[in-house]
Formats: structure tokens, sequence, C-alpha cells
């Protein structure tokens, strides 16, 4: 597919190549959105290239999908957006089924953290280096990670308590 | 004042508790557990439109320990459930409870691993209401309905 960049995604795009020629694995473009995908090792270099050199200074969300694929399941995604230039970039990093694990880029926007939060507590996926890695939403002791495909829709009965129906056992 | 000029001299009998149902029956201040959508309904329920004043319920009271309903507005997720629960432990006995919406009474469209599937699983719901959201006047039926248990209520006494 050819792709049809304008001249801020076409500089991102090229100075990308140059400076991570190794690491960048894909570029393509679907339903009006530019998609970049880099090797995982390099997440944090990526994002503070875009955001010193190209001026992305809003992350506006970090989000996984389980692709259920038996190689590379997860894929971790960093929807960017530049106000200056009004473009938005997504950033996707593809990693493995067991232990997936990557850094954390909550040094380069504070805004991450949750972001990263959410994503551990629904995906599984670990972010290192990151100031306060525990689940948001889930109760910190469950045990299962409800947005991964193989859980089910309505949950595994008993995995969360409910309250003790008998006030003074509590 | 009015009282004693409608009944003129002498006197009337009652038992302890008919009065007693009749007053608890007509002063049922809720408890809002207003947790989603419905509790904009509910809201309007206690506003001037369909006004629960006349029903003795206008006082809606953010403190459990004056509360005699509490009325389950919303969806309730697994987390929140602990807090409705205590909430509900330290609302003074007797106590009544309206589970409104589909929601509250099944889980309702929120069919998913975060959302408790109906808050009779650890509460004792005394009126479901219907609806999605169920309108004002449908709550106030559900409030009636429970006027209507309070003062069936068969007595004060405990029978031990
Ligand atoms: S029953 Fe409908 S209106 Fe009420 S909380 Fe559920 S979704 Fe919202």
């Amino acid at each position: 597919m050819t792709l049809e960049l304008n001249e801020t995604l076409q500089n991102v795009v090229d100075g990308l190549s140059e400076k991570f020629t190794d690491s960048l694995i894909d570029v393509y473009q679907s339903s009006g959105d530019t998609f970049i995908r880099i090797a995982p090792q390099v997440n944090v270099n990526v994002c503070q290239y875009l955001k010193k050199e190209h001026h992305f200074i809003y992350l506006a969300d970090v989000f996984g999908t389980d692709r259920f694929t038996s190689e590379d399941r997860f894929e971790l995604v960093y929807n960017l957006v530049s106000m200056r230039d009004q473009q938005r970039i997504f950033v996707k990093a593809w990693l493995p089924e067991e232990n997936p694990e990557i850094e954390s880029v909550t040094g380069i926007w504070e805004s991450a953290n949750w972001f990263e939060r959410q994503t551990y507590d629904m995906f599984g996926i670990r972010f290192t280096n990151h100031p306060d890695m525990r689940r948001i939403y889930m109760p910190e002791d469950f045990e299962y990670f409800p947005m991964r495909k193989e859980f089910p829709l309505l949950g595994i009965p008993g995995s969360i308590d409910l309250p003790s129906t008998t006030p003074d056992t509590e | 004042m009015g009282l004693e000029s409608a009944l003129g001299d002498g006197y009337m009998t009652s038992k302890v508790d008919s009065l007693v149902n009749w007053a608890r029956s007509n002063a049922a201040w809720p408890m809002p557990m207003g947790l989603a959508c419905c509790a904009i309904e509910m809201m309007a329920f206690a506003g001037p439109k369909y006004d629960a004043s006349r029903f003795g319920s206008e006082v809606m009271r953010f403190s459990p320990r004056q509360s005699d309903v509490m009325i389950v507005a919303g969806w309730v997720n697994y987390k929140m459930a602990h807090a409705i629960r205590r909430i509900w432990d330290q609302m003074p006995d007797p106590k009544w409870c309206i589970a409104m919406g589909a929601c509250a009474s099944t889980g309702g469209m929120h069919r998913c691993y975060g959302v408790v599937q109906g808050c009779d699983n650890f509460l004792p719901v005394d009126a479901y209401v219907s609806g999605c959201p169920p309108r004002p006047d449908a709550l106030l039926h559900a409030l009636m309905k429970i006027q209507d248990k309070i003062r069936t209520e068969h007595s004060v006494m405990l029978d031990t």
C-alpha cells in the first residue's frame, strides 16, 4: 500500500527510519490514521525522540490489544498527538505471550502512569520502571486479566469476593 | 392543634403496632445510593414534579444513621458492593431496600465480569423496579409498596 503522508508525518517517518533503521518494523495507514510498529526494546527512545524532535507532547492513550496469535500475542499502542502540528500518530509494539514486559514511558509523559496501570490491569502487560505498578480497576488480589481473549465475559465465578451478608463476621 | 379539633372531646383507641406502623410508613427517609444513570431519575423522584414528600420521603439523608430505605439506583460493581454493604449495615433497623432499575435488580445490560448481577446477591431487597431507567412514578410505586409492607408488618415486638 502506498502511503499518503503529509509533510509533518513524512518528516516523522523519515526521521524514524534514519535514526531507528533496525527497529522500525512497519509503517502503514488505515482509516486515515498512521501506524508505526517498532521493536519493543526501543519504545522509550522512540517516544523520547517523537516528543523532543517532533513535538508529540500529548500522550492521548496507551492501550493493549490481544491479537490471540501464537507469536507476539499482545500489542501495545501509544496514541500520540502533536497539538502544534495537529497530527496524530500511533506507535505500536508487539509483545510475547509469556511474560509480556516493556519499559514504562512515565518518564516522558506523566500521564502514562494510569494508562499503563490500566493496560497492566486488563492485559497483564508489565511495565518496568513504572513508579506504581498496581492494578487500577480490579481488586488487588484478582488473579486474572479480564481483557485477554480467554477470559469469559461473565468473569470467573467466585474470583471476586462479595461482601459478607452477616454483618458481624466481616 | 388540627388533630384535637378534628377529634373533638373524647378519645381514640388504637394498637401500638398500628400507630408505629402508621408513623414509620409515612416517614420512610431514603438513603440515596446513586451509582449510575438511574440516580438521575431518583433525583426527579425527590424533586418538585414527582415530589416524594407527598409520601413522607422528602428527606434524602446522605447519612445511613438517619435513613430507613436504601434506594440502590444503578449498577453495582464488585468493589462498590463492599461499600454499599457497609452503609447498609450502618443503617438502624428497621430498614428496607429498593433495587431501582434493571441493573440493580439483575445486572441489566452490564452482563460482565465487573458488575454484580443483582444487588440482591448481598442485600435483602424488598422492592424491585423494572425499567432502564424506571420512570420516577415507578419508583414512587415501589415506595408505596414498601409503605404497604410496613403497614402490614406483624408486630414491633420480637417474637422470641
Ligand atoms: S437500569 Fe439503565 S438507567 Fe438504570 S443504571 Fe442501569 S443502565 Fe442506567
